[in-house]
């Protein structure tokens, strides 16, 4: 009965869609108003039946429902009740489905948080959110509906897949897709102002607090998914350029030229038309990303069971809104006005030289990851493409990115001297030199190692140059809570994630350059030695979880006599899904990650064990959060929400609504 | 204004390619051992080991080397069909029993039936790796040179026997 | 495949408590370090063919085990590391290198990203300077913005 009434729920939800993606689309059209305010009650309507929806199905979940297939293929009774409710997100359907919910979040919270927006711009926005949840919902009830039944109902379920039934995989898919979802948000403003023709620093104004947290959420999804690959796939990597991880990486580069460009245009009402195309893009990759995972198109480890059928629905449902929007973009960009001049040496051209950056280097993660699907498609054989390509055509399109990173602060708006800049910069240059020396010299590191260490430095330098001399302008004898409160939350935010990259960039340069790793065979007794780390394989002893067993192995970490932490490796067998996994067992550290796991046994009794020293891998994930944190204070700036005051302010005085620019000159 | 079409070229470009890309089959790997002389190996027979037996002991003919397991459970899916095949007479089938021991092998073969002239035990799988095997069963044909001509992963169904190896087969025999 | 877990699933089965026994420490000698590292090295520029994207190098399949131990086997005998890529593409194609040779048909792939930095720096480069020039009144507020 419930998962009926889910699939009526979702029908009724996708009625509402219908009413929310044309109604107030048409009224902002028209100029009618009841059409006009029909978008918020349309959103939140459609938000409440999807929730329903949602819900029905995590009923059916920790229900036990197997007489619901997707319930069948993705739970068990076996399985402990929070795996059963990450079950809900575990396979297509239910993905789809979680999806949807995102889009109904977002676009109520868009509903609810932009008092302070023209109410036509509100209904356009709210529109188009409602025409791409028309899409999904369709999609879902067409041909992924996770209500199907199996009649008669099957006596158990096939289990959740093992590599999923994990606390990290509970939260990875929701947050990564309130990130991929978001980005709607920003693709909904841009189409908005393209169908009013009104694209201005008022809508870069609006659009950018949607945006960061959108990104910031992505960041978020994206370091959980790592962190998580990085224990559970039981061989220490943590970021393998696999085909769904560029999926999410494109997006989050686009993003970011996103939320610099829209800096660019807010400031200087300028280069507005590649701020749109670059928020219709960020949204096509969130799509684009959607139909590799699904369609079989691709191979990868993340990649949902295939149905070319599924991938030829999504492909059109693609085609149809990116081809829509970059029709409308292609109309509308040409008439869209220069707006304010900046010097050839600026920041807002530095910005621009950043965009570039950043668009070369999604263009190359998409070349990587499409290319060998168009050998094959022209039949010119079969490659493969992984991480010894990425790595060496990504990094070196990233030298130049941080080097402005640690810059661009610095340089004035509109016209900037070059000599000023550079007089700055000679301290930042020496000191991020000097590093690199100290790390040729004394750490006796390769020059790879010296270069990256040199750009962390020069961010962070920089950065910190920047942050300095901004709380220095104060006037003398304000204190030191009144200088830190002064500079608002966007300037922290933009502080913390620089610095976050430069954290970043130092962890992944030690840890790529300085790591080691050494396998062996081993027998309870035996140990294993690491640089000055020695692993004691102490004992072994069997586990029975709730739905696995496992070999539970415990190594006594020393150096040199002292005792340095003990470590449980498991092996474990599932065995409802007949299906290995490997637990690590990981001693995080501040300056380095101690990492243990099992491989294969022999029969003999011995295990293959890979022991693994990776130097400062914990100021990888530290930069990551630090960036996602800047996103998110970013976000909050007071000035996104300030303009409430003033909106309300001008309505109070009766000041005659603004005409559609598009009418000014018919009028005129 | 054309510069603003540039991003809708490059959609349906994209769309094209991913529409085609639907077709294929990412994980279909093309064998480069095709239009070259099969590698050379002299192994023991399954049945008779102090017999040996290598690809050059069928020069002057065509035929097909099928590589199987005890341990291979979708070699069963195809086994009625290459024992259908040898009974028809024709094409000599060889097996390569790979990754396996003597006894299971024979006993595999004797509970299932044996469509092989003779098979080869490669317990190390060292020839399979020369032969670019990764995935069991696997089927070779070669010609009378002993270049081989085809390589088939995965179980050979009827459709694969009646429209790419037969026809093969017959056009090799002719030539 | 269903023959290691087999193995793997009786072998915990059948696990009793173990209790520490006296063994022999595995120190990795000089020379077999080093051996190890290099074969670590070329194992992850190789692919696992019946794996969903990995390197032989982190995969546990037996066909990565092997592959892994003729990599060793050759390196050991002083192969070359151009050699052992070779000895693997001979035999499983291009499809086994994650780094793609450069050739006729991947000419695009490796030249392409500088291609595109370039040729957007070089637009970038015209439009700012296009911009810049003095001002012209027409310029200023044109269209609908």
């Amino acid at each position: 009965m419930i998962p009926e009434l889910g699939t009526f729920a979702l029908v009724l939800a996708l009625c509402l869609a219908c009413v929310q993606g044309t109604l107030p689309l048409v009224g902002a059209f028209r100029g009618n108003a009841r059409w006009i305010g029909l978008a918020r009650r349309a959103a939140v309507g459609q938000c409440v039946f999807v929730t329903l929806g949602f819900g029905a199905l995590v009923h059916a979940f920790v229900g036990n429902d197997f007489s619901v297939s997707y319930v069948v293929a993705n739970s068990n009774s076996h399985l402990p009740v929070h795996f059963r409710i990450a079950g809900v997100w575990g396979g297509h359907e239910g993905s789809v489905l979680l999806w949807i919910q995102m889009l109904a979040l977002w676009t109520v919270a868009v509903a609810a948080f932009s008092r302070q927006l023209p109410a036509a711009v509100v209904a356009r926005v709210l529109g188009v959110m409602g025409l791409v949840s028309i899409g999904f919902l369709c999609f879902l009830l067409f041909t992924s509906n996770p209500f199907d039944r199996t009649l008669p109902a099957a006596a158990d379920g096939r289990d959740l897949n093992p590599l999923l039934q994990d606390l990290g995989m509970i939260s990875h898919p929701p947050i990564l897709y309130m990130g991929y979802v978001g980005f709607s948000v920003a693709f909904a403003f841009a189409i908005a102002a393209l169908l009013e023709g009104r694209l201005d620093a008022a809508w870069a104004r609006w659009t950018r607090p949607w945006t960061l947290l959108a990104w910031s959420f992505l960041t978020l999804g994206i370091f959980l998914g790592s962190s998580w690959a990085y224990y559970e796939l039981g061989w220490g990597g943590w970021w393998f350029w696999d085909a769904v991880e560029n999926a999410s990486f494109m997006p989050w580069l686009v993003g970011t030229a996103l939320i610099h460009s829209l800096s660019v245009t807010e400031k200087r009402d300028t280069f507005k038309n590649w701020t749109a195309l670059l928020a219709i893009l960020v949204f096509s990759l969130s799509l684009l990303g959607t139909f590799l995972v699904r369609s079989g198109v691709l191979t990868s480890v993340h990649a949902f069971a295939s149905d070319p059928r599924r991938g030829l629905t999504i492909l059109i449902f693609l085609g149809v809104v990116i081809g829509g929007a970059l029709t409308l973009y292609a109309w509308r960009a040409p008439t869209v006005g220069l707006g304010g001049r900046f010097a050839l040496f600026s920041r807002e051209s530095l910005l621009m030289v950043n965009n570039v950056i950043l668009a070369a280097a999604a263009g190359t993660v998409l070349l990587g990851t499409l290319y060998p699907l168009v050998l094959d498609a022209f039949e010119l054989g079969k490659i493969s493409v992984g991480p010894p390509y990425f790595e060496a055509v990504f990094v070196p399109l990233m030298v130049p990115l941080l080097l402005l990173a640690g810059v661009g602060p610095l340089v004035a708006w509109k016209q900037a001297s070059v000599a000023g800049v550079l007089r700055r910069l000679r301290w930042i240059a020496a000191g991020a030199l000097l590093f690199a020396a100290v790390a040729l010299g004394v750490l006796k590191t390769s020059w790879m190692v010296a270069l990256g260490l040199a750009l962390a430095a020069w961010l962070l330098l920089g950065t910190a140059f920047e942050l300095a001399k901004r709380l220095r302008r104060q006037p003398a004898g304000t204190t030191w809570r009144a200088r830190l409160a002064s500079p608002p939350l966007g300037y922290w935010g933009m502080i913390l994630a620089h610095a976050g990259a430069a954290v970043f960039v130092l962890g992944v340069t030690l840890v790529k350059g300085l790591e080691s790793a050494s396998d062996h065979s081993l027998r309870v007794g035996d140990s294993a030695t690491l640089g000055d780390y020695r692993f004691s394989f102490a004992e072994l002893r069997r586990v029975d979880g709730a739905n696995y067993i496992a070999a539970r192995a415990r190594f006594d970490v020393t150096r040199g006599d002292a005792p340095v932490a003990t470590l449980y490796p498991e092996k474990r067998f599932y065995v409802v899904q007949q299906m290995p996994m490997t637990e690590a067992a990981i001693d995080r550290g501040l300056f380095r990650d101690l990492y243990v796991s099992l491989g294969e046994a022999g029969k003999d009794g011995a295990w293959v064990v890979r022991v693994q020293r990776k130097p400062f891998m914990g100021w990888v994930w530290a930069g990551v959060l630090l960036i996602a944190l800047g996103g998110a204070l970013a976000a909050a700036d007071r000035r996104y929400r300030a303009s409430a005051r003033r909106m309300n302010r001008a309505l109070a005085t009766g000041a005659p609504a603004p005409l559609p620019s598009f009418v000014v000159p018919l009028v005129n | 204004m054309r510069r603003f079409l540039l991003p809708l070229g490059v959609l349906f470009a994209l769309l094209m390619l991913l529409g085609a890309g639907l077709g294929r089959d990412p994980q279909a790997i093309p064998s480069p051992l095709v239009g070259r002389p099969a590698p050379a190996f002299a192994l023991a027979q399954l049945e008779l080991p102090e017999k040996s037996f290598g690809p050059q002991d069928m020069k002057g003919k065509v035929w097909m080397l099928n590589v199987w397991a005890s341990w291979c459970s979708s070699c069963r899916q195809e086994h009625p069909l290459l024992l259908d095949l040898a009974q028809r007479g024709v094409v000599p089938i060889v097996g390569l029993d790979y990754m396996d021991a003597r006894p299971e092998g024979a006993k595999w073969l004797a509970q299932h039936g044996n469509p092989y002239q003779l098979s080869v035990l490669d317990a190390n799988g060292k020839i399979g790796i020369d032969y670019g095997v990764y995935g069991v069963p696997e089927t070779y044909v070669i010609d009378k040179l002993g270049v081989v001509r085809l390589k088939h992963t995965g179980p050979v169904t009827a459709e694969v026997i009646e429209t790419k190896l037969l026809p093969l087969i017959k056009a090799l025999n002719r030539g | 495949m269903a023959r290691h877990h087999g193995l793997l699933a009786s072998l915990l089965l059948a696990l009793p408590l173990v209790a520490p026994a006296q063994g022999q420490p595995a120190v990795a000698r000089g020379a077999d370090a080093i051996l190890e590292q290099h074969v670590h090295r070329i194992a992850g520029e190789l692919r696992c063919l019946v794996c969903q994207n990995q390197t032989i190098a982190d995969s546990q399949a037996q066909l990565a085990i092997d592959l892994k131990n003729q990599v060793r086997e050759q390196l050991a005998q002083g192969a070359s590391d151009a050699q052992v890529m070779d000895y693997m593409v001979q035999r499983y194609g291009d499809f086994v290198l994650y780094r793609p040779p450069l050739k006729g048909t991947t000419g695009p792939l490796w030249f392409g990203p500088l291609a595109m930095l370039l040729a957007g720096l070089a637009v970038l480069w015209s439009r700012l300077r296009r911009q810049d020039r003095p001002m012209h009144d027409a310029d200023e507020e044109g269209g609908i913005a």
